[in-house]
């Protein structure tokens, strides 16, 4: 079951490239504007690196999220699987894990050009994939329960930022922080497992709350 | 244990509710009246100037229970949350509903007595410091819930929703809390010793620890006070209210 699902979610991913562009566009054009607003040059842009780096993976998300369920939700797929599915949390689940791989993932592989452009160094990249690949998907799985409480709203936007921003604070700090301690020298390996350990707590949350929030939405209809 | 499970059943009932809190509502109310008066005039009357900070540290008899309390409004309800997802008790969403304004107002109150110490005392309105930070968090955990309920529009929805929301927030408050914490200490902000609370003296202490229990006795009052004219508006149509109101109309 979870294969057919796998399958379903990334064909329909795959047919509709704009999900998977388009966020990818409003981050290098985030990070253009930056560089552009910002006065400093060369070292002082690096020392906003970390921060920028993640203040743009944070919106980027927030952007796709607000998606995650949206499709599903209006055409009535969603109504069908919470009627006729064994295990709705499964089917949500397989849902966020797509979300992220086409948001999260592609993030971690475009890291190093990302963190290139905003002056990180060479081998310090490696510790920004590291940090994106370990804090992303907190994002995600956290960020679900807003989006799977805003997706009733035709515009449910800001109120999705304002319910999910907050919670993304621990991530936006240890993931900000383990940039800012390679480049300075200092270790990082406690950030790491921090982010880490946030993932793992948000798997256990999320798409469990998700699932609940849902069929709270499901309702609204 | 028989009786505990007797008054959780009981809770059930609005009508119950309303009828036993009119008690409690009274009980808090002295309680809080009395433990703020005393607090306060024990607070800025007698208790010792602080031999740095002067007068100004008097604030803390304001700032630091109202931090304290704006906390436990939050959790109260994460609690009422669960309650009203496992037991689907509509006195829990009542609880959400009444605890909302109150905490939102008693976190706004903290940062502002925080800024209002912060100017004499470190010699600035605003400094992210690791405390003020998570205050404000908890203020916009605050907000988003509110925004939240205000875009649902049936009640029963809008309560689950909500229940969801405090109950994650509620899970990720210490999370927050201990990140921004560590991320201070790693910017080694300027050394606000005063937050560590060292050894205060009891002087200062016992009227603190008044206030506190004051507020939070001020917490209860409020928040049962609006659960009671929430039950009232919500159960408007039912034969008891109406036969209350015609009752104290004939008399």
């Amino acid at each position: 079951m979870i294969g057919s699902l796998f399958r379903r979610e990334l064909t329909v991913l795959l047919r509709n490239r704009a999900n998977l562009v388009n966020p990818l566009a409003f981050m290098f054009l985030g990070i253009l504007l930056f560089a552009v607003a910002s006065p400093a040059q060369g070292e002082g842009r690096v020392l906003y690196a970390p921060a920028i780096l993640w203040l743009i993976v944070l919106l980027t998300n927030l952007l796709s999220l607000d998606g995650l369920f949206r499709r599903d939700y209006d055409n009535g797929v969603l109504e069908q699987i919470y009627t006729s599915a064994d295990v709705p949390f499964m089917v949500v689940l397989v849902r966020i894990i797509v979300q992220w791989m086409s948001t999260g993932l592609v993030m971690v592989l475009l890291a190093p050009v990302l963190g290139l452009l905003l002056g990180i160094d060479g081998g310090d990249l490696l510790i920004v994939v590291m940090a994106l690949l370990l804090g992303t998907p907190a994002l995600s799985f956290l960020g679900a329960v807003g989006a799977s409480l805003t997706v009733g709203f035709s515009r449910g936007g800001v109120l999705l930022g304002l319910l999910v921003l907050p919670l993304y604070l621990p991530v936006l700090i240890f993931g900000a922080s383990a940039i800012q301690e390679q480049i300075s020298g200092a270790g990082n390996t406690a950030q790491l497992y921090w982010l880490g350990v946030i993932s793992m707590l948000s798997l256990t949350i999320g798409p469990l709350a998700a699932t609940a929030g849902l069929k709270i939405s499901l309702q609204m209809q | 244990m028989g009786a505990l499970k007797e008054f959780w059943h009981k809770l059930g009932s609005p009508r119950w509710f309303f009828q036993i809190s009119s008690g409690w509502v009274t009980g808090f109310g002295w309680a809080a009246g009395l433990l703020i008066a005393t607090g306060v005039v024990w607070g800025l009357g007698f208790a010792p100037e602080d031999y740095q900070q002067g007068n100004s540290v008097r604030i803390m008899y304001v700032h630091v229970p109202a931090a304290m309390v704006s906390q436990s409004v939050y959790m109260g309800m994460g609690v009422a949350g669960l309650v009203l997802f496992v037991w689907k008790m509509k006195l829990a969403d009542v609880a959400i509903a009444a605890c909302l304004p109150f905490g939102m107002v008693l976190t706004a109150l903290a940062l502002f007595s925080g800024g209002v110490w912060g100017k004499p005392t470190w010699g600035t309105w605003w400094d992210w410091d690791a405390r003020t930070v998570s205050t404000l968090v908890l203020l916009f955990l605050f907000i988003g819930i509110y925004a939240l309920r205000e875009a649902i529009e049936d009640e029963e929805i809008r309560g689950r929703a909500s229940a969801l929301v405090a109950m994650v927030g509620t899970i990720n408050i210490p999370i927050i809390k201990y990140s921004v914490e560590w991320w201070n200490t790693l910017h080694q902000s300027a050394s606000f010793t005063l937050t560590e609370k060292p050894a205060m003296p009891p002087e200062m202490y016992l009227p603190l620890l008044v206030m506190v229990l004051g507020m939070y006795c001020f917490a209860g009052h409020n928040i049962l006070s609006r659960m009671r004219l929430e039950v009232l508006r919500r159960e408007r149509r039912t034969q008891w209210v109406r036969t209350m109101f015609t009752e104290d109309n004939a008399v």
